[in-house]
């Protein structure tokens, strides 16, 4: 009978993982079905790169405020798990606060400390509560979020919430010890018997452990996975200029081709593959713009500082991200049910992202300077944009005028080359 | 005064220390010749030896590559890097950041290997090395002057310091825009949007960057890109602004104010 609550907890455990891995292995697949792009070079830059943005936050902290109630949160949520540590080790063991007697007086410090922050943790969850939906901070009410993404970020503050909560009043409950932010507590619980006491204590850890496991699952279906993705996301960071695109080395080749052609390669060589220009659908996209959609915590900072945005244009760097990834999911789910990705004749292009979002695009980066976890909205747009004019000969006639003007008179405009240097022989004379 | 051509030089056999890139809209945009003018102005008077292309320069094939035309930056690009690397080009200057981004970071990989200048940090050089000598009191003394900064100068290749230095420089004062630096507000051109009309919206978005500018008090909106000046002088007249406040590029406020 006494081994009821540690063979309960380890079946709860035991699922609890399982789950979580199955659901991790998928999200990997879905990321890998991403065309192929390397990005292991420059390691050391790319370590700090962790550091500083993942780490540090630092792209946070252009506003200060929100970083610092943010940084509680984050450094709340990681240093409370080394608790989690001696919770899991109790259900494993039957133990009771295993770590109290090796620590000593240490102990009581470190409880002291997670109370502390747990709550600092629950104030700012609330503050974050209010903004979202009381103070109604434009990013947050914006119709990216419409449906589930507005709920989904209210789950996770509830959530939060009640977590904390039940860590201390668990802690409140414990007669064996007194901790420094629960013995507040104290009074509210002045008339409960000794037997009511265990009883709410042992229901606060289990439900609190339970709690975490549930939140762990629910991780992978939210848009609060960034808590994992971005750390890898911030090492697999661009690190060239901003401001650079990628270049394409097989138009560049064939121009070079059409240009010299005793260099073009003859006989199995010349076999160039059917790959299409541009980007269609989420397997034209690279791993790591998937993986960019699946660590977007749809905060809207990218939107916010969106010119197009700003404007009325329908275009949001947000929303781009957002659709990627339902798209990503589609073709998931799609792959599970089929064994293999069976056409379902729709593509991110036109089913998810519109022609009209894509053309709104000034490419001014801001969208990537914004965005806390390195998420690039821009190289998806710009992708998708090669696709349209490459493969569809798709573009706004002012764009084909422009086209034909660099083509024949090397200047985007209708002039005549010969004219290129007038200011200058004005000057000269 | 002469500005030759890389074509005349190399007749004569002489080599010039850095390559002048007018850029498209430098070379046929009415406005932005007169900045185009403005630099070569005060390259001469500082006498650096330049070249420009001339008639050979082409457009890099920015707005073809933004708008997704691979095909046709990398024929642009093809033929830069040919005309570039027959003269022997090792340093270029230019007026315009797009062509500064392309150059700079996008033709190394397809063969063109330069060092690429953009014109504000070129004026900044000189001011430091004390080459360009500004008047004592010059027309820009104690004016109000806010700087926009360009997407491809700014986030795109993080230069901030270089035009905010040589305004500096014209003891004039200078006013930040909230939206600044890092956080600068595009003013609309970029992307090949300056080739069509925008997509449907509220408001144009060179009219909502005007507006913060003008809200600033500022008499000088300073730009360091042919685009950004066309779209904020745009901008200004849609307010009917033009007789308060002036658009002008880095290079044009130096010039005026040379000793």
């Amino acid at each position: 009978m006494q081994y009821i609550p540690q063979v309960l907890f380890i079946l709860v455990s035991g699922i609890a993982i399982y789950l979580f891995a199955g659901k991790v292995s998928e999200i990997r697949r879905n990321i890998f079905l991403g065309r192929d792009e390397d990005l292991n070079n420059h390691s050391s830059q790319r370590w700090k790169n962790v550091l500083l943005l993942a780490f540090g936050q630092k792209k946070m902290f252009k506003n200060p405020l929100v970083a610092i109630l943010h940084f509680i949160i984050y450094g709340g949520f990681i240093i409370i798990n080394i608790e989690v540590l001696e919770i899991v080790m109790d259900g494993l063991l039957g133990t009771h606060r295993l770590f109290e007697k090796p620590l000593g007086e240490v102990y009581i410090w470190l409880i002291n400390a997670f109370e502390f922050l747990a709550a600092g943790v629950l104030i700012v969850c609330v503050i974050f509560l209010i903004r979202r939906n009381v103070l109604k901070l434009k990013r947050f009410t914006s119709k990216d979020l419409n449906g589930w993404p507005r709920s989904d970020a209210n789950y996770i503050l509830i959530t939060e919430i009640i977590l904390m909560s039940l860590f201390l009043v668990m802690n409140t409950c414990d007669s064996t010890q007194s901790f420094f932010f629960s013995s507040f507590l104290k009074p509210l619980f002045n008339n409960f018997s000794e037997h009511s006491l265990v009883l709410i204590e042992k229901t606060c850890w289990w439900l609190h452990i339970v709690g975490i496991f549930a939140f762990l699952n629910y991780l992978p279906y939210s848009k609060h996975l960034h808590i994992i993705l971005a750390f890898p996301n911030a090492y697999y960071a661009k690190l060239e200029p901003q401001g650079k695109m990628h270049n394409m080395p097989e138009i560049q080749n064939e121009v070079l081709y059409a240009m010299q052609p005793e260099l073009a390669p003859t006989g199995d060589a010349a076999q160039t593959h059917a790959n299409k220009f541009g980007a269609k659908d989420v397997f034209d996209l690279s791993w790591k713009n998937l993986m960019d959609a699946y660590s977007c915590t749809e905060c809207g900072r990218c939107t916010a500082a969106c010119p197009a945005n700003i404007t009325g244009k329908l275009l949001s760097p947000r929303s781009i991200m957002m659709k990627t990834r339902d798209r990503l999911e589609e073709v998931g789910k799609n792959i599970d049910l089929n064994k293999a990705f069976k056409d379902d004749n729709k593509s991110l292009l036109r089913d998810y992202i519109s022609e009209e979002e894509l053309r709104a695009c000034t490419t001014c980066n801001a969208c990537v300077e914004q965005c806390p976890v390195s998420i690039s909205p821009l190289d998806i747009i710009t992708q998708l944009r090669r696709y349209l004019i490459m493969e569809e000969s798709n573009a706004p006639q002012e764009w084909n005028a422009m086209f034909s003007n660099i083509e024949n008179n090397f200047a985007p405009w209708k002039l005549a080359p010969d004219e290129r240097d007038k200011w200058a022989i004005e000057m000269n004379n | 005064m002469k500005v030759n051509t890389m074509a005349e030089l190399m007749a004569k056999g002489e080599t010039p220390e850095v390559l002048f890139w007018v850029g498209c809209a430098g070379s046929f945009d009415v406005r932005a010749q007169k900045i185009t003018k403005a630099f070569a102005t005060i390259l001469n008077k500082v006498n650096i030896n330049y070249a420009i292309l001339g008639k050979e320069e082409m457009c890099t094939g920015d707005p073809a590559r933004r708008s997704g035309n691979e095909f046709l930056f990398q024929m642009m690009a093809y033929n830069n890097i040919q005309l570039l690397n027959g003269y022997g080009i090792k340093k270029i200057v230019t007026t315009c950041p797009h062509c500064f981004n392309t150059l700079k970071n996008e033709y190394p990989e397809l063969g063109g290997h330069y060092e690429v200048i953009h014109h504000t940090t070129f004026l900044q050089q000189l001011i430091d090395e004390g080459k360009i000598k500004l008047k004592e009191a010059g027309s820009f003394k104690g004016k109000k002057i806010s700087y926009h900064d360009s997407c491809y100068l700014g986030r795109s290749n993080n230069i901030y310091e270089a035009p905010r230095k040589v305004l500096e420089a014209l003891d004039a004062e200078l006013i930040e825009m909230k939206r600044c630096r890092s956080n600068g507000l595009c003013c609309g051109a970029g992307g090949a949007q300056m080739f069509k009309e925008d997509e449907k919206g509220n408001t144009r978005i060179n009219i909502e960057r005007t507006e913060e500018a003008l809200g600033t008090g500022a008499s000088v909106i300073a730009a360091a890109c042919p685009f950004c000046n066309t779209m904020m002088t745009d901008g200004v007249k849609n307010k009917e602004k033009e007789k308060e406040v002036q658009v002008l590029d880095i290079a044009e406020l130096i010039e005026q104010s040379l000793a």
